[in-house]
């Protein structure tokens, strides 16, 4: 209850930090229950991204930056913060505003041997360049039958901003999903997000990396381990937020804030949430996920992306493939609504997941509530 | 000729360089809103540019200019007069601009077309008997010509045995054998060739043998693309050779970023990148060439300008002169060459090589050529062109007849060793597409495999349940395919 109300009062655009700061404070009793090493300090997902990609271009001087405003602007989100004056143009390159030129060029010099990191200002502009993506980064190891490998990271913020219209706030995690040569990861912890872009850079293959605008500012706690700059994540293992035995909920990037939340308001009504943390979407961690559906018998898939093809269809079809005869309720998908993103604040609230949407989804599949095919 | 105009070329590279230099400090005060009223007016000279300017120092130059640009120029802005408004120059970033009083628009087509540089006439025989033109000695002369008649000959008996149903599919370069192979006999080994789909000559050139090159038509077990893509689609790491992929034009942005991968190596090669007319409308080859303006990368954009992209006629692809002029557009040194002349393409090569690898800038070829064949095994180009203008370029302006008066001109050549060699390729070519036919399609795990650098856990299952049903239902599994 604490947390709707607090929800509210903090705006209706969507979550803002101010509000996510102070629900950061009430996660301390929660770590009770989650296993949390020696968390002393704190860091945002940006500064968490920006030392990944200072130690990985340290580490290896094949690894360089480019993209739109990453030089000298600092990076659009800061995330390239000070990675020019320390690296040099050579290795920090501002482009023109062409994405299907730099991406073309970028997995280019990633066929001649270099490791570049593409920064799309947002997934929205990766449209632009998505051929390259595909057919010259995805399936080039393949067609060129081991020859040429692509050892390319994209990354930029994807889905939803607060405000930004529908040409700035599709999630392209379905998409790029599907496309067999790619990994695709959704960091939402500092952690994860130091922990997977380290990984994706070190990665031969070519890597999606799908961040989220309003995380950029949010702080995490980080273990020493996290800040070693060896500190890697497996790509293809998902993270167990927070145990449960009632019913499981699945979400990925800035909807695991919410389903903890959610997860915090259903303890109270006596449903014990166990929360997945995706990490990666492809591949898709179809064990862990199938593992907790075999305990708890109820699914319920978050995201903030179209509902149709969408991640939670290939979640409900992989759990109904291999643990169909553990499912005691259908699975619920919660999704963004079926309408390109509206600007007003009040529709656009209206039309992405909210914690209470979480919520009223889980007491369904608990049969709390009337499922929602017998109210059609 | 040809040394005039690529010196030309030179000193305007130069030029280029000292403008951007000059750009470079002037982008700093542009964006930096302090000293942006003061934008129309000269600021002091700057140091003087190093004569070749190589990349690293631009970089360090970039560094050092800002630091000193910005200091020194909060000084000047008070020792500055200020200029009058009737000033005849505008300081522009980029260089300076001149006013004019006269409204001009600048026509949509020049008068004269750029002129195209040959060295043989049609009958064969060069223009001058400089000898420092023509470096070409008896055995790369008869290396070129050779392989010209090997890539003619395979043509012919590949898009032979495709018409017999042997090979599902085949791209000639019928018309195009010159440009093949001359620009690749002036390349380096160790230069990165990312072709588009209608140069095997430059695979040729470097070795790749007949066998190999009816295995990948094939799709055998020793094709080195394990039979994942259609004929034509070969493709070498061994021989720098990038594989082709039927998307057209994007190899030209990935040409350019593996420049700069290059550069940033400090290697002494380059990239060569060929595309036909079509292919320069694609929003990737606009990117393409302006980055590697940008960029100042060491890449050969070659264009093979044929007149036909399937049955689109250049005068419908583009109303520019054709392609050469867009190089300027971009800041690319550029030429027009006769694409049918072998001695030409060679030389052209040969000099943007040097100039692509020593001034480290990218340089565009416009080869005019024509597409004597049709597009691919599936078209019939006699539906959109005349049959007559199809044979007129078969005829004297065939590269491969135009080489061979030049080299039976020199006594090198004579019909007897020409109708011998032809016969001999034509055997081995035969030989080559025999033996392929006979050989094992790739095993059911190339199937899997190369999707990622690790085999995934979800296709090492797939691949097993292939094989369980595989053993169950033996009879319904093809025999030549092995496990």
């Amino acid at each position: 209850m604490f947390g709707i109300v607090r929800q509210n009062v903090g705006g209706a655009r969507g979550l803002s930090s101010q509000g996510l700061n102070s629900m950061v404070r009430l996660r301390p009793i929660a770590s009770v229950i989650r296993n949390y090493s020696s968390a002393t300090k704190e860091m945002t997902v940006r500064d968490a991204l920006n030392s990944a990609l200072d130690e990985e271009m340290a580490a290896d001087p094949n690894v360089y930056v480019m993209g739109e405003e990453v030089g000298e602007y600092q990076g659009a989100y800061k995330i390239t913060k000070g990675l020019l004056d320390k690296y040099g143009p050579e290795r920090v390159v501002d482009t023109p505003i062409t994405e299907a030129g730099f991406a073309g060029i970028g997995v280019g010099s990633a066929y001649h041997g270099l490791r570049p990191v593409i920064e799309f200002m947002t997934f929205n502009f990766s449209m632009q360049a998505i051929d390259h993506v595909i057919n010259s980064a995805a399936k080039s190891n393949y067609m060129s039958a081991g020859q040429i490998n692509v050892p390319i990271v994209f990354r930029g913020p994807n889905g939803p901003a607060a405000g930004v219209g529908a040409q700035h706030s599709q999630c392209y995690g379905a998409w790029y999903g599907s496309v067999p040569g790619l990994k695709v990861l959704v960091p939402y912890s500092s952690e994860d997000a130091r922990g997977l872009l380290k990984a994706a850079i070190r990665d031969p293959d070519p890597v999606v990396f799908l961040e989220n605008e309003l995380l950029y500012g949010e702080s995490f706690p980080v273990s020493a381990e996290a800040l070693d700059s060896s500190f890697c994540l497996p790509i293809g293992k998902a993270k167990i937020e927070r145990e449960g035995k009632d019913i499981t909920i699945t979400a990925f990037s800035k909807m695991v804030g919410y389903a903890l939340k959610a997860a915090e308001i259903l303890e109270k009504d006596g449903i014990n949430a166990e929360v997945i943390n995706l990490r990666s979407i492809r591949p898709l961690d179809r064990a862990t996920i199938n593992a907790s559906v075999r305990k708890t018998n109820r699914l319920v898939t978050v995201e903030e992306g179209f509902p149709q093809h969408g991640i939670g269809a290939e979640i409900c079809a992989s759990v109904v493939e291999d643990s169909f005869g553990y499912l005691d309720a259908p699975v619920e998908r919660v999704a963004g609504a079926d309408v390109p993103t509206p600007y007003a604040a009040n529709l656009e609230r209206m039309a992405f997941p909210q914690i209470e949407d979480i919520v009223r989804a889980a007491k369904r599949v608990c049969y709390r509530s009337v499922p929602l095919a017998a109210t059609a | 000729m040809a040394s005039t105009y690529l010196t030309k070329s030179k000193s305007f590279i130069i030029h280029t360089l000292k403008s951007k230099l000059h750009y470079t400090t002037r982008t700093s005060h542009f964006t930096n809103s302090l000293f942006h009223h003061r934008l129309l007016h000269t600021l002091s000279p700057l140091p003087p540019v190093p004569k070749h300017a190589n990349y690293y120092s631009i970089g360090k130059d970039y560094v050092a200019r800002r630091s000193h640009a910005t200091t020194s120029a909060s000084s000047q802005i008070n020792q500055l007069p200020v200029e009058s408004p009737s000033s005849q120059i505008l300081d522009f970033p980029g260089g300076k601009v001149k006013f004019t009083k006269n409204m001009i628009f600048t026509s949509n087509s020049t008068e004269e077309r750029v002129n195209c540089y040959r060295v043989l006439d049609d009958n064969g025989q060069p223009f001058t008997d400089d000898i420092d033109l023509l470096k070409i000695n008896k055995e790369l002369a008869l290396k070129m010509y050779t392989n010209m008649v090997t890539l003619e000959v395979m043509d012919t008996v590949f898009y032979e045995s495709q018409r017999q149903g042997r090979i599902s599919f085949y791209a000639t370069t019928t018309g195009e054998e010159a440009i093949n192979i001359a620009s690749a006999a002036a390349l380096d080994n160790n230069d990165f060739v990312f072709p588009q789909y209608r140069e095997p000559g430059a695979l040729l050139w470097r070795g790749f043998t007949l066998q190999e090159f009816a295995n990948q038509l094939f799709g055998n077990k020793h094709e080195y693309g394990k039979g994942r893509q259609m004929p034509v689609h070969y493709g070498s790491r061994k021989h720098n050779y990038i594989t082709v992929a039927s998307t057209v034009a994007t190899q030209i942005p990935h040409a350019v970023g593996a420049a700069y991968s290059l550069k940033m190596e400090k290697q002494d090669s380059c990239v060569i990148t060929y595309f036909g007319d079509g292919g320069t409308s694609t929003g990737d080859f606009h990117a393409a060439l302006n980055f590697a303006a940008v960029l100042e990368v060491p890449v050969i954009f070659f264009c093979r300008n044929n007149g036909w992209a399937i049955s689109t006629p250049v005068n419908e692809q583009f109303r520019s002169d054709g392609v050469v002029v867009r190089g300027k557009a971009y800041g690319v040194p550029s030429i027009r060459i006769d694409g049918n002349d072998a001695l030409a393409i060679y030389n052209a090569v040969c000099e943007a090589r040097k100039l692509a690898i020593n001034e480290q800038t990218p340089v565009l070829i416009e080869a005019l050529t024509y597409r004597a064949g049709h597009h691919t095994t599936s078209d019939d180009s006699t539906r959109y062109r005349s049959v007559d203008e199809i044979e007129r370029w078969k005829g004297d302006q065939n590269p491969v007849k135009r080489l061979k008066k030049w080299i039976e001109s020199k006594g090198w050549w004579d019909n007897v060793a020409e109708s011998e060699y032809r016969s001999n390729i034509r055997k081995q070519v035969a030989q080559a597409i025999q033996v392929a036919e006979q050989i094992e399609k790739p095993p059911v795990a190339d199937m899997f495999n190369d999707v990622y650098d690790v085999p995934p856990r979800n296709l090492n299952e797939q691949e097993a349940f292939v094989r369980k049903t595989v053993k169950k239902h033996r009879e319904d599994y093809p025999a030549d395919v092995p496990l």
